[in-house]
């Protein structure tokens, strides 16, 4: 208990950092901007208690916000894709046997690894974006944006499976 | 009221999760007025001293490259200095009165710890604050041009709002016959702005120099915007629609300098009173 305690204190600490300090830094053509702290919500054990998953993803949302000058948009939409985990669990894997406890890319086989996080990234990137312009008007220029960042977040996600966070 | 209880407990990640939302919704309503949320930004003692140890050791990367940009300027600075007339010791009586100014402003030089060009709303760190002399509402320039304007302060950090802001404009004029206009950023491109209030009377080319005016406390007259980079009339409307290349390159910004207008207390009484005044309506 105390190990994964720590492990995910660990990974809490070192997603923030990676974050803020490299990833924000990144852009490609101006505004696509990959978002990889949310691998953290994503690998939260499946057993978590679900006010549990709620208050991390306040928290790591607030800290990321309280770096980057936006108070209250990432939190936002971290929570949101917190509150949905579980349903777009249930929609992705139909068979009972198909779940692993870990929702890791290692637990699981790679498909299901890659629908779990594009459908995360995309509901957060969809909260993320809008609630940040904070109109619907230019809506497809919005969208477009969307998709782009959240290619290149999945492919970051994925990246960091192969390559850290393994266990 | 059992069932209400039951209820509840069966709901309560639904409920938990809309408390949570709220919180972040007012806390988002809340930042819009800037002024109100004192600690959970990026100036307070714990985020700028992780920005301000990262970025001191890639400084070491850039600094090269800065070296080369402060010989530059020094060289600059020697040539003005050169083409300016001797300056007399002793100051003419009649004529200082009008110099004098121009000498109104102090400049501190600061370092940029932490900024953002791709937000719609973008924010510069320094690692100057309070105790430096850093006050709410100073300009910030760099050699380049204008870069912002600082909004909070902490003890030994501040932080400014970029051109690249949709929450203020600038006031500007035409290098080439003093037209005033404002510039106002677009939240599309980092090396762009628009400026806006220029009617079709005025002539304009490709290139045009865009200044500061001076109208305001915050920025000396004369500090460089950018230039023109394509302009059209739209139907319709009374103002031409421009495009403005921002001298800034906000993607590489090291060393900045904060203004300070040691006039502004002064000047800032003088207008009030102005407003205060029932026989100016």
């Amino acid at each position: 208990m105390i190990r994964i305690i720590i492990k995910y204190a660990v990974m809490f600490i070192s997603l923030v950092l990676i974050q803020v300090l490299l990833l924000n830094q990144v852009q490609f053509s101006g505004f696509v901007n990959p978002y990889m702290y949310i691998l953290f919500i994503l690998l939260l054990p499946l057993n978590t208690p679900r006010f549990a998953v709620l208050m991390l993803a306040f928290l790591l949302g607030i800290t990321i916000d309280i770096f980057s000058n936006t108070l209250g948009i990432h939190s936002a939409a971290t929570v949101f894709i917190a509150f949905i985990r579980p349903l777009i669990i249930r929609i992705i894997s139909d068979r009972e046997e198909d779940r692993s406890d870990y929702p890791g890319l290692k637990q699981n086989k790679l498909r299901w690894f890659l629908y779990y996080a594009f459908l995360m990234v995309v509901f957060h990137h969809i909260v993320l974006f809008y609630l940040e312009i904070f109109t619907f008007s230019n809506f497809l220029g919005t969208l477009f944006r969307i998709l782009l960042s959240t290619l290149f977040s999945v492919f970051v996600i994925v990246l960091s499976q192969f390559i850290i966070f393994r266990e | 009221m059992r069932s209400l209880f039951r209820f509840l407990i069966k709901n309560y990640p639904f409920l938990l999760f809309i408390f949570l939302e709220a919180i972040s919704l007012v806390l988002i309503f809340n930042f819009n007025n800037y002024q109100k949320v004192k600690y959970l930004n990026s100036a307070n003692q714990v985020t700028a001293s992780i920005y301000n140890s990262f970025n001191s050791v890639v400084n070491y990367f850039a600094l090269v490259k800065i070296n080369r940009e402060l010989a530059h300027e020094n060289a600059t600075l020697k040539t003005i200095l050169q083409t300016v007339p001797r300056i007399e010791i002793i100051p003419d009586p009649i004529f200082s009165e009008g110099v004098e100014t121009d000498s109104s402003f102090r400049f501190i030089s600061a370092r940029v710890i932490n900024n953002s060009v791709n937000r719609t709303s973008n924010y510069i760190t320094l690692n100057k604050g309070k105790k430096h002399g850093i006050k709410p509402d100073q300009g910030i320039i760099s050699r380049e041009g204008i870069v912002g304007v600082i909004t909070r302060v902490s003890d030994s950090y501040s932080i400014g709002l970029s051109v690249l802001n949709q929450r203020w404009s600038i006031s500007t004029k035409l290098k080439k016959n003093d037209f005033l206009g404002s510039l106002a950023w677009g939240a599309n491109e980092y090396r762009f702005a628009n400026l806006l209030e220029i009617p079709f009377h005025v002539e304009l080319a490709f290139g045009d120099t865009v200044l500061t005016s001076g109208y305001s406390s915050i920025f000396p007259e004369g500090i460089m915007i950018g230039t023109i980079q394509s302009f059209l009339q739209p139907e319709g409307g009374n103002y031409y629609d421009i495009k403005v290349k921002l001298s800034t390159n906000f993607k590489a910004l090291t060393f900045v300098d904060v203004i300070d207008n040691l006039n502004k207390a002064e000047i800032k009484k003088l207008e009030h009173l102005i407003q205060d005044d029932p026989n100016n309506n």
